[in-house]
């Protein structure tokens, strides 16, 4: 019987390339230690990534006590507060969710998913995760040093970030700068195999079109990755020589506690757009993997095709591409031209066009889906939510007026929170409640993660809603301990405290969620093949979890794109891209 | 790869067929080595990095107040009593250039299998790039005993120095590495491990010629950079 996929089609083009040279593991170090695998280096990236996002976790629980019961913890002063904040923000944004999206993920799943056998160059990926790895060591070691970890706040700007009285001046920031510099390096390697294996190693039939939007967002940000990190990795260099031998890059004439340093002439402005162009595309590295995966899951668990399939690729494209021209968005009260913000505000603004393009093609995609609330869509529809809410928020601060009176107040915390912490973050656990049968063989357990769902989507409302009103108020952020401030209301210490105690519970619902993957690793229900009855290759592999090589004897064959669900006319609501147009489903069960 | 449009029914005409071309299956750039691509791709990032740090030399040049050295003066050598301004640095840089062309060659005798042909010209190269390594320590010493560090020098801003050795430094460094992998592909043109399909020792894959192609792109971009630091730094 003939169906109407989308371009299904009977042909496939024949192999163009040899049979890849696999290195095959001779022990057991070899295989899980110093894994040349894929798969293997995608899992020990999102292990280092939890592990480490964990210390960042608790970190905000001892922001979150300090702002919401002052005066209270002894354990908690004014120097060890900045460091705590500097280092959730600089762990959660570069060492969990970068690593853990480009590094975890696209391990994972790139092979997997384009229908290769492993990354082009395996022995290059291996050292991209021990490099990440060796970072994440220089990081930690900052906290066993004199002075312990930086304070400077994750944006590091100098001059404060190299003088006295900013916490970790002796070492924190020396170590912060060299395990940036090394993560840059580890990446580029692994970010090098993502971009080539997806352009030049994709199976027979796997065109660019027919690639799952995951591939598409995990692509794109790579890119945006390989173009931006550059600019973090001079700012870098340059801060560690202004440290370490004393030059003038960002350093102006200055005077610390009474005396004349010998610095001079440096231009401090210079780093934050450094700094900014890296940054900025950094929203979109985290974000744009995200949309990918949310946008497989919502069409996967709606069984329903992708809405405008060409257009969320083109809107990937050009969110990446408009990402490199609004950097300065974020330094509009630094004292630059005036006229530099109106540029940048308008640039802000068009963001809003393909993004708000995703939003409605997420939405038309769900639009008379035949939708299973499963924990994947919870958390998919969850995304979609806090992403909506982060993003309008946005909006109001790209624009210069509104965003003078709003910079470094708790408004800014909260948007920032809602739309790369919150939203990302709520793919992440979608995907890996997707994905995780594959890794495993076992599902999560349902009742745990519906729980983890509840509190934590709930959760992150209760505690960011209320801290855009804490910002409108004018509380900033970054403050150690508001004191006798005339503008700020009593409420707003009630709010602090509450505020604390949610975010407490939605910690100890990430706890359960942890617990979830260790027990359902031997006591998961053990999945049956495609348990969600998903179109894309990783799924159709001989084995599950896939095997060293992923695919067995005889690469898949792609016929079709990822989405053919629901499609009218075929009795199995799917049909995976390795079944030809006209074969009846053999695939589909 | 050939294919009529009777045999591939998704082939398409006209500015579509060139877009459904370039998407198409397996390669995206069709004959073109993983290796080869992924050096052009690292060269466009590393771009980036040679690019911020030319832009911020020229930021911080611009926004110190006191007066720039003369880099005419600074950069001249003074030979039998004659001060020649930029002697070192053109020597330098016609050296690296040269070692660009023997370059080029030793990647067409590559692909001819002429490997004796082939080794003598990487290691050419490699020598050509040691030299101007050694010329640029030369640079750097005598800039020292002038009185020249990173965070002051006699002569003007300190910026000077700050920006001289740490981008110098740094395309020092690209070459010295340049030199080294220039060495380990002429040893291994050289005893025909890209023709018997000998292993690699670290990746265990076999290799081929494509990789003294990608060797060149590394040396060739290391090259142009080195003219953008040169426009920028010795004739500004």
């Amino acid at each position: 019987m003939a169906d109407i996929g989308h371009d299904a089609a009977d042909y496939a083009p024949p192999a163009e390339l040899e049979e890849v040279d696999l290195y095959h593991a001779k022990s057991w170090i070899t295989k899980y230690v110093f894994s040349q695998d894929a798969k293997v280096i995608g899992i020990q990236y999102a292990l280092t990534a939890t592990a480490i996002g964990l210390v960042a976790l608790v970190l905000s629980w001892l922001i979150r006590l300090q702002l919401g019961f002052p005066d209270t913890f002894n354990f908690i002063d004014a120097a060890g507060y900045y460091q705590f904040v500097t280092m959730h923000g600089m762990i959660m944004v570069v060492y969990l969710l970068t690593a853990l999206f480009l590094g975890g993920f696209g391990n994972y799943l790139i092979p997997l998913m384009v229908g290769a056998r492993d990354m082009v160059f395996p022995y290059v990926n291996m050292l991209s995760f021990w490099i990440y790895f060796l970072a994440v060591l220089v990081l930690v070691s900052s906290w066993f040093l004199p002075g312990g970890p930086t304070g400077a706040g994750w944006t590091l700007y100098p001059p404060q970030a190299i003088m006295q009285g900013t916490p970790g001046r002796e070492w924190g920031i020396i170590m912060m700068l060299l395990s940036l510099a090394l993560f840059i390096i580890g990446f580029t390697m692994g970010g090098l195999n993502y971009v080539v294996t997806i352009l030049q190693a994709r199976t027979r039939g796997m065109t660019l079109m027919r690639m799952p939007l995951t591939v598409w967002g995990i692509f794109v940000a790579t890119i945006l990755a390989l173009l931006a990190f550059p600019a973090l990795f001079v700012g870098a260099i340059m801060m560690l020589l202004d440290r370490v031998l004393g030059t003038s890059f960002f350093m102006p004439h200055i005077v610390e506690l009474g005396e004349h340093l010998k610095y001079g002439g440096g231009s401090p402005i210079l780093f934050q757009h450094l700094f900014w162009f890296f940054g900025h595309p950094e929203v979109y590295i985290v974000a744009l993997p995200a949309f990918g995966i949310v946008s497989d899951l919502i069409s996967t668990h709606a069984r329903k095709n992708v809405f405008g399939y060409r257009m969320m690729v083109w809107a990937l494209v050009a969110i990446g591409g408009l990402s490199f021209i609004v950097w300065a968005h974020h330094m509009y009260v630094s004292g630059m031209n005036p006229y530099f913000g109106f540029f940048f505000a308008t640039t802000t603004l068009i963001i809003a066009i393909p993004t708000a393009l995703k939003v409605y093609n997420w939405v038309l995609t769900l639009w008379k889906g035949n939708i299973r609330l499963t924990l994947p869509m919870l958390f998919s529809l969850g995304f979609i939510v806090t992403f909506v809410n982060g993003g309008i928020t946005g909006l109001f601060l790209g624009n210069v007026v509104v965003d003078v009176p709003l910079s470094d107040t708790l408004f800014v915390v909260a948007h920032f929170h809602m739309v790369m912490g919150v939203a990302p973050i709520m793919v992440i656990f979608g995907a890996i409640y997707h994905w995780y049968p594959l890794m495993t063989g076992r599902m999560l357990h349902e009742g745990m993660g519906k729980f983890h769902f509840w509190i934590t989507f709930l959760g992150a409302y209760l505690i960011y809603f209320p801290m855009h009103y804490l910002g409108f108020l004018g509380m900033p952020r970054r403050y150690f301990e508001m004191g006798e401030t005339s503008f700020v209301p009593e409420s707003a210490a009630t709010l602090n405290e509450f505020i604390t105690v949610t975010a407490l519970i939605v910690g100890f619902a990430q706890m359960v969620f942890l617990f979830n993957l260790y027990w359902s690793r031997r006591n998961g229900i053990v999945a049956e093949k495609n348990p969600w009855h998903a179109n894309s290759l990783e799924w159709q592999t001989p084995e599950m979890p896939p095997g060293h090589g992923n695919f067995g004897k005889e690469l898949p064959v792609v016929y079709r794109w990822p989405y053919d669900y629901s499609v009218p006319g075929v009795e199995a609501d799917f049909i995976p891209q390795n079944v030809p147009a006209g074969g009846t489903a053999t695939g589909a069960e | 790869m050939t294919q009529t449009a009777a045999t591939n029914p998704n082939q398409l005409d006209g500015t579509q067929g060139a877009v459904s071309d370039w998407a198409s299956d397996q390669r995206a750039f069709k004959n073109v080595p993983w290796g080869k691509a992924m050096m052009w791709i690292f060269l466009l990032s590393d771009t980036f990095i040679f690019s911020c740090f030319l832009i911020s030399y020229m930021t911080v040049r611009s926004s110190t107040k006191i007066p720039w050295p003369n880099t005419s003066k600074v950069f001249g050598l003074n030979v039998n009593g004659v001060e020649v301004p930029l002697l070192l640095i053109a020597i330098m840089t016609f050296i690296l250039i040269s070692s660009s062309g023997t370059m080029a060659m030793a990647v067409k005798y590559g692909y001819e299998r002429k490997r004796k042909m082939t080794t003598a010209l990487l290691l050419l190269t490699a020598l050509f790039g040691a030299t101007f390594v050694a010329m640029q320590a030369f640079e750097w010493t005598k800039l020292i005993h002038e009185g020249v560090r990173p965070w002051g020098n006699p002569f003007g801003a300190p910026q000077f120095g700050a920006t001289f050795f740490m981008i110098t430094g740094f395309h020092g460094t690209h070459v010295t590495i340049g030199v080294i992998f220039l060495l380990i592909v002429a040893r291994k043109v050289w005893r025909g491990d890209y023709d018997t399909g000998k292993r690699g020792f670290f990746t265990s894959r076999k290799g081929n010629y494509s990789i003294v192609e990608a060797m060149g792109l590394y040396w060739h971009f290391v090259d142009l950079v080195w003219v953008f630091i040169f426009a920028f730094f010795y004739l500004w």
